[in-house]
Formats: C-alpha cells, sequence, structure tokens
C-alpha cells in the first residue's frame, strides 16, 4: 500500500517495498530508460560570453553592473546585449560566460514564474527562493557533466531585507557584501572590498553607483573583452530598476608618450 | 578544448578533539579557488541534530549539497522511528550516501562530532568514497598537514614521556582542547594562504555536564534549544584575513 499520492497512477516496481511499510528516502523511478543515453556527447566550451559581473551591497539594497558586450572569442560581436535580466518585482540576475546557456536561464526562470503563479497563494518568488532554484539547477546539470556554462550573481531586496549570492557553472555557492565575476574578481573585487566593507549600511546609492562606474572604467582600461558601455541594476524597496546604456568616459592620452614596448625610450 | 572539469577545491580547513563528555569541531570560514578569496564567510561546520556536528571540506558545491542531502535523510528517519538517529548510526549512513557515488564521488572530507548515546564524546572522519574510522582527533583540508602533528602530540603524547608515576591523561579537559584548536588555527592562517578570515567552534556537551569553564571563551554563543538534553555551543572569533 503506497501511501504517497504523487506515486499512484505512476509506473511502479512492487519488487520494491511491496506493502509500502515504512517511509523511506527514495521516491520509485521506473521511467523507461534511454539505451543510447552513454553514446550522447556532452562537454562543451562557451561560445558567444559576456564578460564580469559585479555587484554590492548598499544602504537601501543591491546594486549590479554590467556592460553591453558578447564576444565571439577575441572578435566583440554584440554590443548591445544585456546581461543583467530582472526576474519578478524583487531579483536581478546578472551572468557572465555563455550567452545562449544566459538566454535559457531567462526562458526557464520565466516558465517557473508562471509555474509557481498559477497555484495563486500570494506567494511571489524572492532573491533567495531565485538562488537556491538556479543553484539546484547549475549542480544539477554539472552532475550530468553538461553545465550551463555560466557565472551569475543574483542580487534583490524583499521584506526589508537584502540578498546578494553567487552561482557557477560547477554549483558553486557563496554571499557576501560585494561580489565580482571572471575578469572583475581579480581587478574589481579588491576596489569594491575597500570600499565597502564594514560601510554595507551606510553607502548611499550615489556611492555605490560611483563605486561601480569607477570599476567598470578600470576593467574596460585592462580586460581585453569589455566594452564602455554598460548598465547598472538598483534593487531596493522601490523594487527593480536597470539603467539605460551608460558610456564610461575614459583618457587614452598617455598613449602618446610611449615609445616601444617596455624600456625602450626611443 | 580541454574537458570539462566537475569539481574544484575551495581550500579551508577543519578540526575535530574529542573529549570524555564533550566534542569539538571546528573550522575556518574562508572560501577560496586558486588565488582568488570567494568569501570571507562560508561555514563549513553544520548541526545535524542536537548531539551531532558534520564539517565538510574540499569542493564546496558537493559539500553543500551532501550536507543537504544528510538532514534529509535524519528528517526520514525522524518520521519512521520517532526519534533522533544515534551517532553511531549517522556515521554508517554517511559511509552509504558516500559510496552510493562511488564512481563520480562526492568529492567531500566529512568530519562527524557529537556525543554518543552512552554519553561519550566521538569524533569519526571519512574519505571521499566513505572509508570511515572513530578516533580521538582528525584534521582534514589543505592544512591538514600543518594541523594534525600538533593534536597527535597533545592529545595522543605521542613522542612524549610522562613524568614518572603520573600517566599521560586519557582525555583533557575543555579549556585546553579549545585553545589547543585556536592555536592550530591561528598557526595555520600564518602559513597557509587558503587559511583565515574567521574560525568557528562547535562544542557539543554531553546531558547535565558542567561548561568547565567555557563561558569566559570570547565569542561564545548557546544554540542550545531542547531543555535537558545536550547542549551546543559556538564560539566564534576572527583570524587574519591576509
Amino acid at each position: 500500500m503506497d501511501h504517497f499520492p504523487t506515486n499512484w497512477g505512476r509506473p511502479r516496481n512492487d519488487m520494491f517495498d511491496a506493502y509500502g511499510t515504512y517511509p523511506i528516502h527514495q521516491r520509485p523511478d521506473n521511467r523507461p530508460k534511454d539505451t543510447f543515453a552513454d553514446s550522447v556527447q556532452r562537454t562543451q566550451q562557451p561560445i558567444v560570453t559576456g564578460t564580469s559581473v559585479l555587484a554590492i551591497k548598499f544602504k537601501d539594497g543591491i546594486m549590479m553592473a554590467a556592460d553591453n558586450l558578447a564576444s565571439y572569442g577575441s572578435l566583440a560581436r554584440f554590443k548591445d546585449v544585456q546581461r543583467l535580466h530582472p526576474v519578478g518585482r524583487y531579483t536581478v540576475i546578472g551572468a557572465g560566460g555563455d550567452m545562449s546557456d544566459f538566454q535559457h536561464i531567462q526562458h526557464i526562470l520565466e516558465e517557473v514564474q508562471i509555474a509557481e503563479s498559477t497555484q495563486q497563494d500570494g506567494h511571489e518568488l524572492g532573491p533567495v527562493e531565485i538562488h537556491e532554484y538556479m543553484s539546484q539547477v547549475m549542480y544539477a546539470r554539472r552532475s550530468k557533466l553538461d553545465p550551463l556554462w555560466n557565472s551569475l550573481l543574483i542580487g534583490g531586496f524583499k521584506d526589508g531585507k537584502r540578498f546578494l549570492s553567487y552561482v557557477d557553472l560547477l554549483g558553486t555557492t557563496y554571499s557576501a557584501s560585494t561580489l565580482a565575476t571572471g575578469f572583475g574578481a581579480y581587478i574589481a573585487q579588491p576596489l569594491l572590498r575597500k570600499a565597502v566593507e564594514g560601510h554595507e549600511d551606510d553607502l548611499t546609492a550615489e556611492q555605490a553607483q560611483n563605486i561601480l562606474e569607477y570599476c567598470m572604467r578600470v576593467l574596460f582600461y585592462r580586460d581585453a573583452r569589455s566594452l564602455d558601455k554598460y548598465q547598472i541594476a538598483t534593487i531596493t524597496a522601490e523594487g527593480v530598476n536597470i539603467s539605460g546604456s551608460l558610456k564610461l568616459q575614459t583618457s587614452w592620452d598617455f598613449a602618446e608618450n610611449i615609445r616601444g614596448y617596455g624600456a625602450q625610450t626611443q | 578544448m580541454s574537458l570539462f572539469n566537475p569539481y574544484t577545491q575551495n581550500g579551508g580547513t577543519i578540526l575535530a578533539i574529542v573529549g570524555a563528555d564533550f566534542s569539538v569541531v571546528a573550522g575556518d570560514t574562508r572560501q577560496s579557488e586558486g588565488y582568488n578569496i570567494q568569501t570571507r564567510f562560508a561555514p563549513k561546520v553544520f548541526r545535524l541534530t542536537d548531539r551531532a556536528l558534520l564539517a565538510v571540506n574540499s569542493f564546496a558545491a558537493d559539500g553543500n549539497m551532501f550536507v543537504k542531502k544528510v538532514k534529509q535523510r535524519l528528517e526520514w528517519y525522524r518520521h519512521a522511528h520517532a526519534k533522533d538517529m544515534p551517532l553511531r548510526s549517522i556515521a554508517r549512513l554517511l559511509q552509504t550516501m558516500l559510496y552510493s557515488g562511488r564512481f563520480f564521488p562526492y568529492y567531500v572530507y566529512n568530519i562527524l562530532g557529537g556525543i554518543e548515546e552512552d554519553g561519550s564524546g566521538a569524533v569519526y572522519s571519512f574519505d571521499p568514497v566513505g572509508s570511515f574510522e572513530r578516533e580521538t582527533c582528525r584534521a582534514a583540508g589543505p592544512a591538514q598537514s600543518l594541523l594534525q602533528p600538533f593534536p597527535d602530540n597533545q592529545i595522543y603524547f605521542r613522542n612524549q614521556q610522562p613524568a614518572p608515576g603520573t600517566p599521560h591523561p586519557t582525555h583533557l579537559p575543555l579549556k585546553v582542547v579549545l585553545a589547543l584548536v585556536i592555536d592550530s588555527f591561528t598557526s595555520a592562517t600564518e602559513r597557509h594562504i587558503e587559511v583565515g578570515d574567521a574560525l568557528q567552534i562547535y562544542i557539543v556537551l554531553a546531558k547535565g555536564r558542567s561548561l568547565q569553564g567555557l563561558e569566559g571563551a570570547k565569542g561564545l554563543e548557546e544554540l542550545t534549544i531542547s531543555e535537558d538534553g545536550e547542549r551546543i555551543f559556538l564560539v566564534q572569533q576572527d583570524l587574519k584575513k591576509d
């Protein structure tokens, strides 16, 4: 006698606990097996890619930044790509890595929001739920050796609380008041930590925007796969706001004084 | 194009030491990948029940998922048997769970610590595929080779002769063990780049035992839920951040 309604009407194997005598942790899996599953090739490489995503906690919420570039190897192929994506009213997800996998992620997030809304229970998915869902999806895909080749930052503000976390193609997760993916982890993270750590509750929106803009500029100078056009997402009690594209002011005057490739002076 | 590697190393170090009526399970909170610090605060020691603690180390994604699955199995047990799983049974459960991943392992070095059904402190250490052993003290992680020799000498009294007439004690008091743990981690922090930021020391005390001088510890917080059972404490202190 199987006590669990979700097993009724589905294929079952009575050889295994025929009378449902006590609760066991494993649900029966009697779906037909694919005999050719082993011959499927799975491991990938990322093709069209986005670079760093940065995010910080500030006084009123979370701010996230990412440029508008999707590269095709060394070719700056698509220069108007939005790598910051709103999810519901409380969350923004920013992605580096393979852009087609990110488009798939946007699709499955839309599907899960629709499925949840059909419950009509008044519950909305917040950043905590989105992060938990994405962590499970990313880990499950890596465990099939078929990863979604992305580094994701998930930031949001719900029920008076700020949320900021990371999840990547391996299912690795972590949380801090400043996060940066890709090149940003090397170049921007030290700058973000210096500016934000200890001041998360005092930093104003203007200060937060300034530090992100500064880091995006340094990244444009130093990251060969970056662009000087970017967006900033702000999530506060007022909701999600993703800015239009901002242009970085840069100065390349120093180039005029350069002679040769290093120690050469003439 | 190189093959996708489903594993990575996230650094950090864990240590567990047993007393006559207590268990101490400690871990630093730094999570790193190569030369990058991913975060300064990612706990590696988890409460499974009122009397069991599990510390996980190596690949954090596997570690966190493994802890989640262990907690789920413990909840199934609680509903089926109307009691918490005893510590030695949890140890055996960890073995079977780990071995079920024998051909795509959870890349996790586990240390299980807590109070046995007979009230004694116990520590069990595991390899990634479930080989396990009950011990008095065990260190695991990148700084294992820096940490383990110290309790080998100070807990097992290896290479040390006792004063004539007084044999070595079989168990050490809580205050001494706590000091050993803190000194072990500050030393590992000095010399290992992946260890640092903060230290979490969980302590489980058997039923009815006194605090044995624990009150004065810096950064102490009590986490006990049940009124008449074992008591759990957390001592959290900073470690150097460089």
